[in-house]
């Protein structure tokens, strides 16, 4: 069955600038806030939110990592995931920063978790947060809330969200993918 | 999933190009995370994995040692020089009393060639060869050619000339299967007691001349004497030895071309290598080292992805 598209790119677009400004209001100017997107669909969002809050205010220094869990998830050798990781790359210390983790599904948040403490190899954040572009409410394995929501998505656990990015995929949007195939 | 096509690390032989390149792209990230402030990942926690040390060693052990640490294993350590080993115990007699203590994985270093063969048919858990005799050691191969392709980019095509006592060396059998198998062409070189009769029938060159294997080669892979394992003499004395092979500044000055310098340790300077050789910028000695704990938590992280549960 066809994926039924539940964000174009226009509000895709819209959903970005109104989660930069939300970044803005808690964080002014960045000084002490450091972004980190979790590898590898996570770092899209991440990067494009830099792009978005320099075009706002250019005069803005945003440090932005990017970290993998795969050695730390909680079902290797249970699940089929992949077993290469991707590239982490934090050439800052996150001591005493506040910490904005950027992911774009968040689902059971098992994801969170592992990246959380993944993370703790950089430093002792003073606070994080977490930023997440849809966010698939009902299916929480953990007690893990965002922060910041790009759009609030009702699904059922068969039903596949997609981002895709036009960098990667060709075009912004949000896709879901129902139970039948 | 890209996963290895092997359940245990036995040899190079049975490795295919694919497996030896996901090796490495997994040491790439364990590297990273070595590098860290904190260098640990919690991946085999659930693990538990027992060292099995039937030879001395030291480097190996305690590379493996590392590995599994900083991968969140538990370990358990035996050698067999304060074992049951000597009251006469065998083999699979004293592994399966390990396994019974509830071990995942066995990283094995054995005297006889085929040891771990023989226990891979026997015994349930992951085997990692760490040494078997004068046989294989790919884990060290396998990070020899790691390092390789981290200083030129490249193991397809590079010469690699390995010097010395080839006829005792596990290192250089495992070597020779990973170079080739990525590519590379290969050379030994040492006096021709050291040197196996059939070993042409590998694909790879002979020669006698240590300063003509030089200037063929981009990287020399220099190996110790082995004199713990020579009952008779193979070369009429170390001095003799060390004036025709032995790599000196001389040797590398006179090369038209910067070569890298390799050596699995441990060093017996003076003799197959001099000090400052070893510990010039064209040795790799070192770096060599910190890849093996890359390596093995590369090795020991995507066998440990097969275990059922």
């Amino acid at each position: 069955m066809q994926p039924r598209e539940i964000i174009n790119t226009t509000e895709f677009n819209l959903v970005i600038k109104r989660l930069a400004f939300q970044l803005i209001e808690n964080h002014t100017n960045f000084e002490d806030t450091v972004l980190i997107g979790l590898q590898s669909k996570g770092v899209c969002l991440s990067d494009r939110l830099q792009q978005v809050l320099q075009e706002i205010n250019p005069e803005l220094k945003i440090n932005v990592g990017y970290l993998d869990i795969t050695f730390f998830r909680d079902d290797f050798r249970r699940t089929n995931k992949p077993l290469i990781a991707n590239e982490t790359k934090i050439n800052f210390i996150i001591e005493g920063k506040k910490v904005v983790l950027v992911d774009d599904v968040l689902f059971t948040g098992r994801t969170i978790r592992a990246g959380l403490d993944a993370m703790l190899a950089f430093g002792r954040p003073s606070l994080v947060e977490l930023l997440v572009f849809v966010d698939r409410r009902y299916k929480r394995d953990l007690p893990i809330q965002p922060t910041y929501v790009g759009k609030v998505v009702d699904s059922i656990t068969s039903e596949k969200v997609t981002v895709e990015w036009k960098e990667v995929d060709g075009k912004d949007k949000v896709l879901m993918y129902s139970s039948e195939k | 999933m890209e996963t290895l096509s092997v359940d245990h690390l036995l040899g190079i032989k049975d490795l295919t190009k694919e497996d030896i390149n996901l090796i490495f792209n997994t040491a790439d990230e364990f590297k990273d995370v070595i590098n860290r402030p904190i260098k640990k990942v919690p991946t085999l926690r659930d693990i538990t994995i027992a060292n099995l040390f039937f030879e001395n060693s030291t480097r190996t052990k305690l590379s493996f040692e590392l590995a599994e640490k900083r991968l969140s294993a538990d370990v358990i350590n035996f050698s067999s020089a304060s074992s049951s080993v000597k009251k006469g115990e065998t083999l699979v007699d004293t592994v399966n009393n390990i396994l019974s203590m509830k071990v995942d994985m066995v990283v094995i270093r054995h005297p006889n060639p085929g040891a771990h063969q023989f226990l891979s048919r026997h015994i349930d858990a992951k085997i990692v060869n760490a040494g078997d005799g004068a046989h294989e050691h790919p884990t060290q191969a396998l990070l020899d050619c790691f390092s390789i392709k981290e200083r030129l980019g490249e193991v397809a095509g590079k010469k690699v000339v390995i010097v010395g006592d080839v006829l005792h060396s596990r290192v250089a059998l495992s070597n020779i299967y990973a170079l080739q198998k990525l590519g590379a062409e290969v050379m030994v070189c040492g006096p021709a007691t050291l040197i196996p009769k059939y070993i042409g029938a590998l694909g790879v060159k002979v020669e006698h001349n240590l300063q003509r294997a030089l200037e063929w080669c981009d990287v020399a892979n220099m190996l110790r004497i082995q004199l713990e394992r020579q009952d008779s003499k193979f070369f009429p004395s170390i001095r003799e030895y060390t004036m025709q092979y032995g790599l000196t500044m001389n040797h590398l000055n006179n090369l038209k071309k910067e070569i890298l310098v390799m050596h699995p340790g441990p060093i017996n300077r003076g003799v197959e290598i001099t000090s400052e050789v070893a510990d010039s910028s064209q040795s790799i000695i070192l770096n060599q080292v910190e890849n093996g704990v890359a390596i093995r938590m590369a090795v020991l992280y995507l066998l440990a992805s097969k275990i059922n549960r």
